[in-house]
């Protein structure tokens, strides 16, 4: 996912020593910009506010409130995302991080990442638009960029990117929120999805746990009607975060980041549980010149799971409509939707019944399906900033573990409050977290042990058949 | 009884309340946080009128801009178009005219339009007058209606109205339509099911 730019820990200090210099000239940069901007933003009626200095004050105020921010700005400087705030009082701070790219790319240079004190800056250029990341949570630099390029690709997915350069091409100071109006909310919502879910960590998706009998059913169910239909490209069947099945046209393969971009579209619209929908949506990595069309809609009323079937034909609507009746009835009748809403209301597997002294939590990740197992966080992992802390921690050990040109088998720490463990083979990657005292011996063992049960687990736990048509 | 389908087709800027009115007038509520709609979504609605049952199958539109290339597979072969505006905002009204001359370049077969003006509870942020609207919808040849979601005024009578002018067209002309219109065996003569959506208008 993250680009073959080649980037080394090396280039990395010795970009944050020059920083200092761009650090220092920050404030005189600020300055100047904010008293150009006055005159923009007088335009404008500011909220409530009086005094102008005031009124920024309270802006960023607001902004330092948070802890990781994400804009969106165009090559021309136009403001067109921000996570908190409105971007159209961001003006001065979009004119400073437009400064601070122009200031290197002046000398040949390309801005990657800027730190002071616990503050990482990224920068992301993807002409015409530029993307930034502000984060104060100690997230490796890799990782920011990664969510960075999937807002981009988010945005991708709206526009396509033959849209959005030919935009750019004629007026480099369009503004693009005219066209990503509706959209602002996927972002948001994809923005929260790239901090808690270990799917982005991992790059991989989650599957809804069930009987495998029952699953290979209802994908055959989804099959026989899709493979009757000409021009339609790939089938999903999704239970709020998890992938009950898929099915595919021959030689064409979705990627993970395609679909974390259809789960968080899913999960982030309510309208689609009351209406059928027939939406263009581009898939990034599948194709990004062009826009695919989506069927989505929940299977029944009694049956909350939504299938999703992309086509390349915009006049496929009614026949999509009927195959998605067609299979709707046929589950019903072979007890799929009861087999859907048995696995979605069961309690998920818990790892306490692998009885594996020591391990409290745990990913696990199959590497050539890309599908991991996450399995529910319990004690003493039981509130939400105690489970953000963990997926830090998963975060910083699957950052080593998967660095560049390092090709790292096991990795073994002793935390303050936790022991951690990642664990690679040819076919699994472990990410395990022990209690604080445990021996690389115990750690060692758990793994065999691990291993073993898996096996007999994860025929209900994985997708293991993903047939084509 | 008879029984009539016909699709109806909403447009109008992102909004206005398109997405409202017809969550309206099928689920009968009304919700003030409402998500942009994505793409279009699909409906049926059912409206009773003397011895006719019409089935519309209602599309909302986003209308938003970056897809307005693809509309055009939106309102296709449509019967009834109505176009939304927020009388509380010009911009919206503004873009009415587009819409219609849009979808009138592209149309060959007769078609009920209205102009909706939507939001009529907000009298004091109120800009484009009943007249004015009005005056224009005459103008493009398409009904003018007043609705508010909020105060759930006109939702119902929208419906019915665009129904009766529906029934009308079948009735009256002999021009061909896009509408299904089938008469219940028992009750009509000899089985008639006339669908003409394969015959092409030549009388623009
Ligand atoms: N005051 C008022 N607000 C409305 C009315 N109808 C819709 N809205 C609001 O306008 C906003 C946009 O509505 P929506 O139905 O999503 O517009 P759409 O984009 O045209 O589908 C929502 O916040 C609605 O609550 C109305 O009749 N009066
Ligand atoms: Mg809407």
């Amino acid at each position: 996912m993250i680009s073959s730019e080649e980037y080394s820990e090396n280039m990395e200090e010795a970009q944050e020593t020059d920083i200092s210099i761009l650090v220092s000239d920050v404030n005189n940069i600020a300055i100047e910009e904010s008293e150009v901007n006055k005159s923009i933003s007088e335009n404008k009626p500011l909220p409530s506010s009086s005094e102008q200095s005031n009124s920024y004050e309270n802006l960023f105020d607001q902004l330092k409130g948070h802890n990781k921010h994400i804009f969106v700005l165009s090559t021309a400087g136009k403001p067109i995302y921000t996570r908190f705030g409105n971007e159209n009082q961001l003006a001065s701070l979009f004119g400073l991080m437009l400064a601070l790219m122009s200031v290197t790319q002046d000398s040949n240079d390309t801005l990657q990442s800027i730190c002071c004190g616990r503050t990482r800056i990224v920068f992301v250029n993807k002409d015409p638009i530029i993307l930034v990341g502000v984060s104060q949570r100690s997230e490796p630099y890799d990782q920011i960029k990664k969510q960075l390029i999937y807002v981009y690709n988010n945005i991708i997915s709206t526009l396509t990117l033959t849209q959005l350069k030919k935009i750019f091409l004629n007026r480099t100071n369009f503004d693009l929120r005219r066209l990503m109006s509706g959209s602002e909310r996927l972002i948001d919502k994809l923005i929260t999805f790239t901090e808690n879910d270990p799917g982005f960590l991992l790059d991989s998706i989650s599957c809804l746990q069930m009987p495998s009998n029952s699953r290979d059913k209802i994908t055959q169910t989804i099959l026989t009607e899709c493979s009757k239909i000409k021009n339609l490209v790939f089938g999903l069947l999704i239970a709020q975060k998890h992938i009950i099945s898929i099915v595919r046209m021959k030689k064409y393969s979705l990627q993970v980041s395609d679909i974390h971009l259809i789960l968080n579209l899913i999960n982030s619209t309510e309208s689609f549980k009351t209406a059928e929908s027939w939406t263009p949506i581009c898939l990034p990595t599948f194709d990004s010149s062009g826009y695919m069309h989506a069927h989505i809609s929940y299977l029944a009323e009694d049956c909350q799971a939504c299938l999703v079937l992309l086509t390349i034909d915009h006049d496929l609507f009614f026949t999509l409509s009927e195959a998605k009746r067609k299979i709707t009835e046929k589950m019903r009748r072979n007890d799929c939707l009861q087999a859907i809403n048995d696995a979605i209301i069961r309690q998920p597997l818990s790892l306490a019944r692998a009885n594996i002294l020591g391990l409290r939590h745990l990913l696990y990740k199959i590497k050539n399906r890309s599908q991991h197992w996450c399995p529910p966080f319990t004690l003493p992992y039981n509130t939400d900033t105690l489970q953000q802390n963990l997926m830090s921690v998963y975060c910083s050990l699957i950052s080593q573990m998967n660095f560049p040109g390092r090709n790292l088998k096991v990795i073994y720490q002793q935390l303050t409050s936790e022991t951690i463990v990642a664990w690679a083979t040819d076919e699994v990657e472990l990410y395990m977290c022990f209690e604080p005292m445990v021996s690389k011996e115990c750690a060692t063992n758990a793994v065999t042990k691990l291993t073993q049960w898996m096996k007999k687990e994860e025929d209900s736990l994985f997708i293991f058949n993903i047939p084509m048509f | 009884m008879k029984r009539l389908t016909a699709k109806l087709v909403f447009m109008g800027s992102q909004g206005v309340g398109k997405s409202s009115i017809i969550t309206r007038y099928i689920k009968g509520d009304y919700r003030k946080e409402c998500e942009a709609t994505i793409g279009a979504s699909f409906m049926y609605a059912k409206v009773t009128i003397r011895d006719y049952t019409i089935t519309l199958k209602v599309w909302d539109t986003a209308g938003q801009e970056r897809f307005r290339s693809l509309v055009p597979m939106y309102y296709r072969n449509s019967d009834a178009i109505a176009v939304v505006f927020d009388v509380s905002d010009r911009e919206s009204f503004r873009q009415v005219k587009s819409w219609i001359n849009e979808v009138k370049k592209n149309t060959d077969t007769p078609v009920v339009y209205y102009v909706v003006g939507n939001k009529t509870d907000l009298v004091d942020s109120r800009i484009i007058t009943y007249e004015e609207a009005k005056e224009f919808a005459t103008s493009v040849d398409a009904h003018y209606w007043e609705t508010s979601v909020y105060s759930n005024s006109g939702i119902q009578d929208l419906f019915t109205n665009i129904g009766r002018n529906l029934i009308e067209m079948v009735e009256s002309s002999k021009r061909p339509t896009n509408i299904k219109l089938e008469i219940d065996p028992e009750e009509g003569p000899n089985n008639v099911k006339i669908n003409n959506s394969n015959i092409k208008c030549c009388t623009n």
